[in-house]
């Protein structure tokens, strides 16, 4: 995979991983132009789309894209599973997770993402591990943090 | 209760935390921009203050608007110094911002070093992991050329969370740094049979990634691949494997018959359509790469097909999509076999969605037939007319260009109908392609004589219908088609019915709206035409008619002469000239029309396109050298504008210029025409070479069939093409009755048929409406097949194509950081102490870890790989660790070996039982010694010996030093400046019952003969009484299986090596083997270095290579009670010792 976004329907960006190195510059190009694309697709479209020599999936969770570019090769049925299974664990962690959860939480968003995936590739299938990962780590920043409040 | 009181203090004490950030920028919609430059000011001063928790928050805050689009590149260093604190909240953080922010370009990338490495070794697995993550994403080659071996070493590390992630990362660690690939490899291999499922699935995934991409370095990770694919049952693993193994059936056919049946049981039973799916496209790919066609493999592509059809009809919109993609790859190699569902493709056609219509009509390009063309075409026609936006017509359009005009218009059978869909096209507004359009009808007029009067009469018309001109004037490519028209009209002037018309239409006014290159065409043509008209009424003895046209053009043509291109401006002054000139003589009555005609004399062949490209250089004629001496530096740059005559124009030149010499053409044309006659793969252009050449001078020999027209040719006004199919299926009713009655009378003569071979059954009862000649494009003589190499150089998993199998030198090894500079001896040795009382500490640990290695071990003697051994080198520590593990394993072999079943796996290297290829080579109550030796193909007078020494004793053994004897042929390394006689230290101490093992290098000359060498180990045992030098002599034997290297062979190449006479013969037979051959054949293997080329049965033939390169070809026959060897080698004396001591192998089993 090469690079995930999160988008509001109204184009708002909410989360971008890239796990190709480029410059902000191009990034925010490639942006623009797959969050345009993809919001001008009708909703009974599928969720395949070519876009230079990429393959772009997508898919639309209440007001929020979740949208993977991945290469020629790829599977893109297993992409719209890792995605669905993003969702899943996002659903899981915020409790019935809304937009806004991910707005205001940003961070946590993308610490639930880099356990599921690494570079581009499923790190982590299964959910109880990932959520658990996620759940020790908040729990070890939680005694860090009120330990440097309280040295 | 506290805590929270404490926070919440802390909150208050930032300026504003990422919630009033986010909230403040929801609530400031209208000035967003200066809110967030007024949020960006506050946030530099946090930055500035010493807190790390106050500049975490800071940098937190940044990493949100960095999303949101704004620069943060300016805080880089910031974000190092949150990444390096201490506790892990800001270190999180801090890594998150990096890995959002830095990129390749980031010049402060390279301060994290250090502290990248500190976190990967800290004693916190989230520590490590979270910088790991980070790592993942912004990852350069410096960073990765650096830390290469700390992940490396995280590899193994106790975690399996740490080492999911350190594997994972390898794959951008090759990446970036290449040169780290064949050291991890060994590593990486390990982690394929991981205990935990989340490191192999992260394994499998860095392997089928780097092998996707140079599949032929893995080829023999096949077996062990294959065991993983009938044995997992996690279909994110099963998806990975299924598609390495798409990657290397190309280049292993074998590889794709044993995968046929598993992947159809998994179509069969699966449920999960995203396996489903890969397997579906596995299958088409392994079909694909075994195109010899074995006839059983139509019912796995019928599965296939079967499958597909059920997700096309699937209401999920994404599995019809996926099915018209993958039903898209069968078509090229089985178009049959889609044709069958033509209905649900041409249903597709009509979906909602625009990308399924696509896709679908993707298809349409092989389900086209002569019998269905026209009504396809129909169908796609009244597509047009409906589709909305643009991209989606011009789409179309060029679909329906490409499905009439593949394969040189094999499909049409009546070009009237295919001029008239042309003609129908151009009334497309705004699309792109009208120079497609264009470019089909030059094409189809030039080449199929037989439709030229119809072609120009259409074409005229086109010229004649003022909406072409009109809508030039919008930012539109259809005015294209116009050069087209304009360029038939003058250049088969001959046929048109109203030339005088078709001349005024082309000197409107108008017509200077149009683009400069049509307007250049124009003027050309206009001329050709003007020429043509004047023959006519000379002939017609018309003066006065003749007068009246060159007086049109004596008015018109100043339009031109005016005009702003200089194209346009040029020839029109010419031809203007040209035509006042011949004005002057008209009023003097002289005939001039012969000699304008002569102007446009000839005809105009058809010359392919890359044919230029594929004149071949004259023997002699270097194109490099100067003709002249090179001009002095002058500054006159004379050089021509190119570019400027259009191809039209180069035609002209290249045609009419070589017609000086008629001899020497014909005498050309005679030798292509035995070219092309011997040539298979040239299409004739007529199947009655008789009929050909009946003393058609120049071009005349191209052949034009007489036309049976069973349609009018002049179809009134603009044509429809809806016409024709009406037409069409009349004239087929017909004929289909007519055949049936000369079928009672006599036998159809052999009809000329265009590309009988291609054609299904049901094509062929169809006969061309027009039987017509599609002129073949000239090619020049002796034209060079170019095979132009489309690689791109710049591919970045280019630099990964690297060979795997080869054994590791040790300029390879990976860099690591040093700060001792202590001799190395000692410094293992001061690391081995702790290690062992690591161990003692934590047994259960170790026993861990053992059992892993233990794995490890039967992994690699499955796998006849022996490249672990060199990695050794590099890591001491493991290395103890390894070998110790190694002896433990080896005391436990019979037990394994016994309880190991014999699976009866599909390939052919079955997994074999462990084995060692350690021997003894002397024991004593100190010390026991075995050993290894291995040759590497990249020294041909060079081999390594390994030898494993073992402390049996409870003495600390010290000092120890290898000396032998040498020969004449074989002579051990010794540093330099010590003689002969001197000894190679032993660079280590061994402690009570540890091992260890050293390697000592042999310079040999001849590997044809088995050597041995007496030599002697000393060294000095310490303990509680004191220590005692002793010492333990030793035989090296050097057999010569030890001269060999495995390795692979393919069978097409091995049967060139037997075929080709140059080896020596010899054999042997053993009796009394009770062995099974699988077993026997994988001791062979693996104790005398051979790798299998085939095996049928209970035969198998082997290869293997000496360092010297010798060839050895073995033929192994099981009887049975009996086996027989028969060899072949370069070199008769090494064959037969190598047979002796195969004999002895044998022996024992």
């Amino acid at each position: 995979m090469q690079f995930m976004l999160l988008f509001s329907r109204q184009g708002k960006l909410r989360l971008q991983k890239w796990y190709v190195s480029l410059s902000d510059r191009e990034k925010k190009k490639i942006t623009r132009e797959i969050v345009q694309t993809v919001l001008a697709r009708k909703p009974k479209m599928c969720s395949f789309l070519e876009w230079r020599d990429l393959k772009i999936v997508y898919k639309r969770y209440a007001t929020l894209y979740f949208c993977c570019a991945i290469e020629d090769q790829e599977n893109e049925l297993i992409t719209l599973e890792i995605i669905h299974r993003y969702v899943e664990l996002l659903d899981k962690y915020f409790g019935s997770v809304c937009e806004l959860d991910i707005i205001f939480n940003f961070e946590k968003a993308y610490f639930i993402l880099d356990e599921f995936l690494l570079g581009g590739e499923v790190q982590e299938t299964s959910k109880k591990n990932i959520l658990k990962a996620i759940e020790q780590a908040d729990l070890l920043q939680e005694i860090s943090y009120s330990t440097s409040l309280l040295c | 209760m506290a805590l929270k009181m404490v926070k919440g203090s802390i909150d208050r004490m930032f300026d504003k935390n990422l919630q009033d950030l986010v909230r403040g920028i929801r609530n400031h919609k209208e000035d967003e921009a200066k809110y967030i430059s007024q949020c960006i000011d506050e946030i530099k001063q946090e930055l500035k203050q010493d807190n790390i928790a106050v500049k975490a928050n800071a940098v937190c805050k940044l990493t949100y608007l960095q999303m949101l689009g704004y620069d943060i590149s300016w805080a880089a260093f910031n974000i190092i110094e949150v990444m390096s604190a201490s506790k892990f909240t800001f270190k999180r953080i801090g890594y998150l911002a990096a890995s959002q922010c830095f990129h390749e370009g980031t010049d402060v990338i390279m301060l994290t070093t250090n502290q990248i490495r500190k976190d990967l070794s800290s004693p916190s697995q989230y520590d490590t992991g979270v910088a790991l993550t980070g790592l993942s994403c912004f990852v350069t080659p410096d960073l990765a050329r650096d830390l290469a071996n700390d992940i490396m070493t995280l590899m193994s590390h106790t975690k399996p969370y740490i080492r999911k992630k350190a594997v994972l990362i390898m794959y951008k660690v090759f990446l970036k740094y290449p040169e780290s690939l064949r050291p991890a490899f060994p590593r990486l291999k390990e982690k394929l049979e991981d205990p935990d499922p989340g490191v192999q699935s992260a394994a499998v995934n860095v392997i089928c990634e780097l092998a996707r991409r140079n599949p032929k370095n893995y080829l023999s990770l096949a077996p062990l691949f294959f065991k993983l694919m009938t044995s997992s049952t996690n279909n994110w693993v099963l998806i990975k494997i299924i598609k390495l193994f798409g990657a290397l059936t190309p280049l292993e056919p074998r590889l794709g018959k044993k995968l046929i049946e598993p992947l159809t049981n998994l179509i069969h039973s699966t449920s999960a359509m995203s396996l489903l799916y890969e397997c579906v496209n596995t299958v088409i790919a392994v079909l694909i790469s075994l195109s010899s066609g074995m006839p059983n493999h139509s019912a796995s592509i019928q599965l296939c097909v079967q499958k597909l059809r059920i997700l096309i009809e699937d209401s999920d919109q994404n599995l019809k999509y996926l099915g018209l993609l993958a039903m898209s790859k069968i078509l090229r190699t089985h178009p049959r076999s889609v044709q069958a569902h033509k209905d649900l493709v041409l249903q597709c056609l009509d979906d909602k969605d625009e990308s399924i219509r696509l896709r679908a009509l993707d298809l349409l390009r092989g389900m086209v037939s002569k019998k269905n063309l026209v009504e396809i075409v129909k169908k796609l026609m009244s597509h047009v007319d409906k589709a909305e936006g643009t991209t989606y017509r011009d789409e179309l359009l060029t679909k329906i260009i490409d499905i009439c005009s593949q394969c040189n218009y094999q499909h049409i059978t009546n070009f009237q109908w295919y001029i008239s869909v042309l003609v129908e096209l151009t009334r497309l507004e705004g699309t792109r392609h009208g120079h497609l359009i264009a470019a089909q009808m030059l094409d189809v007029a030039i080449r199929v004589k037989a439709i030229r009067k119809f072609a120009v009469s259409q074409m005229s018309a086109l010229l004649d219908s003022a909406h072409l001109v009109a809508s030039s004037t919008q930012r539109n490519g259809i005015c294209e088609v116009l050069y087209a028209a304009a360029w038939i009209c003058g250049e088969f002037s001959e046929h048109l019915q109203e030339p005088r018309q078709t001349l005024e239409a082309m000197l409107r006014p108008k017509v200077t709206t149009l683009p400069g290159h049509i307007q250049a065409v124009y003027v050309q043509n206009v001329v050709k035409l003007y020429a043509s008209i004047l023959q006519q009424k000379e002939q017609a003895a018309e003066p006065e008619a003749a007068q009246d046209v060159t007086q049109l053009m004596v008015d018109r043509l100043p339009q031109f002469v005016q005009s702003a291109d200089l194209e346009v401006q040029e020839r029109a002054s010419c031809i203007l000239q040209l035509v006042k000139h011949i004005q002057k003589l008209q009023a003097k009555d002289v005939p001039v029309a012969e000699e304008v005609s002569a102007l446009f004399a000839g005809e105009l062949n058809p010359v392919a396109p890359k044919a230029q490209k594929k004149v071949p250089v004259p023997e002699g004629l270097d194109l490099d050298a100067w003709i002249n001496e090179p001009p002095s530096d002058s500054e006159s740059e004379d050089e021509k504008p190119k570019g400027i005559f259009h191809d039209e124009e180069q035609r002209h030149a290249k045609q009419r210029l070589p017609e000086a010499d008629e001899e020497e053409l014909a005498r050309r044309r005679e030798a292509r025409k035995q070219e092309q006659a011997n040539n298979p793969f040239y299409i004739k252009s007529s199947p009655s070479p008789q009929k050909r050449y009946q003393d058609m001078p120049g071009v005349e020999h191209i052949p034009v069939v007489q036309i049976d027209l069973s349609v009018p040719l002049k179809v009134p006004g603009m044509p429809m093409s809806d016409q024709y199919v009406k037409l069409e299926e009349e004239r087929r009713h017909r004929q289909r009755l007519e055949k049936g009655r000369k079928k009672k009378k006599t036998k159809e003569k052999g009809k000329p048929r265009r590309h009988g071979s291609l054609h299904t059954e049901s094509d062929e009862d169809i006969t061309p409406a027009q039987q017509v000649d599609i002129v073949t494009e000239e090619m020049p003589e002796n034209a060079l097949p170019s095979d132009e190499d489309d690689k791109d150089p710049n591919d970045p998993y280019r630099a990964l194509d690297i060979d795997l199998d080869r054994p590791l030198a040790d300029s390879e090894k990976l860099p690591v950081q040093k700060h001792r500079n202590v001799d190395t001896s000692k410094c293992a040795d001061k690391e081995d102490v702790p290690v062992v009382e690591k161990k003692v500490k934590k047994p259960k640990k170790k026993e861990k870890q053992h059992r892993e290695k233990e794995r490890e071990k039967t992994a690699k003697g499955k796998e006849k790989e022996k490249s672990s051994k060199h990695k050794k080198k590099k890591h001491k520590k493991e290395k103890e660790e390894k070998s110790k593990d190694k002896k433990k394993s080896k005391k436990k072999l019979p037990s394994d070996e016994a309880a190991e079943p014999v699976e009866n796996g599909a390939l052919d290297e079955e997994p074999l039982p462990p084995m060692s290829s350690y021997c003894l080579l002397a024991e004593n109550s100190y010390i026991r010694m075995t050993y290894d030796i291995q040759g590497s193909l990249q020294k041909d007078s060079q081999v390594t010996v390994s030898v494993v020494l073992e402390n049996q004793s409870r003495s600390f053994l010290k000092n120890m030093e290898l000396n032998v004897l040498d020969s004449l042929n074989t002579k051990l390394a010794r540093p330099e400046g010590s003689s002969v006689h001197d000894g190679v230290p032993v660079p280590f101490q061994l402690p009570p019952g540890i091992s260890s093992e050293a390697q000592f290098v042999f310079t040999i000359q001849s590997i044809v003969m088995a050597q041995k060498l007496k030599g002697t180990l000393s060294f000095i045992a310490k303990n509680d009484e004191g220590s005692t030098h002793e010492k333990l002599d030793f035989k090296l034997h050097f057999s010569c299986t030890s001269y060999l290297v495995t390795t692979p062979c393919y069978s097409d190449a091995f049967a060139k090596l037997l075929e080709s006479g140059d080896l020596s013969m010899s054999s042997i037979k053993v009796d009394g083997i009770s062995m099974s051959f699988q077993n026997l054949l994988a001791k062979i293997c693996f104790h005398h270095h051979f790798s299998v080329v085939e095996r049928v049965d209970s035969c198998a033939s082997m290869y293997s290579r000496s360092i010297q390169g010798h060839h050895v070809c073995l033929l192994m026959k099981k009887g049975e009670k009996s086996v027989s060897v028969d060899g072949k080698c370069s070199d008769s004396t090494l064959l037969s010792n190598l047979l002796e001591e195969l004999k002895a192998t044998l022996a024992k089993c």
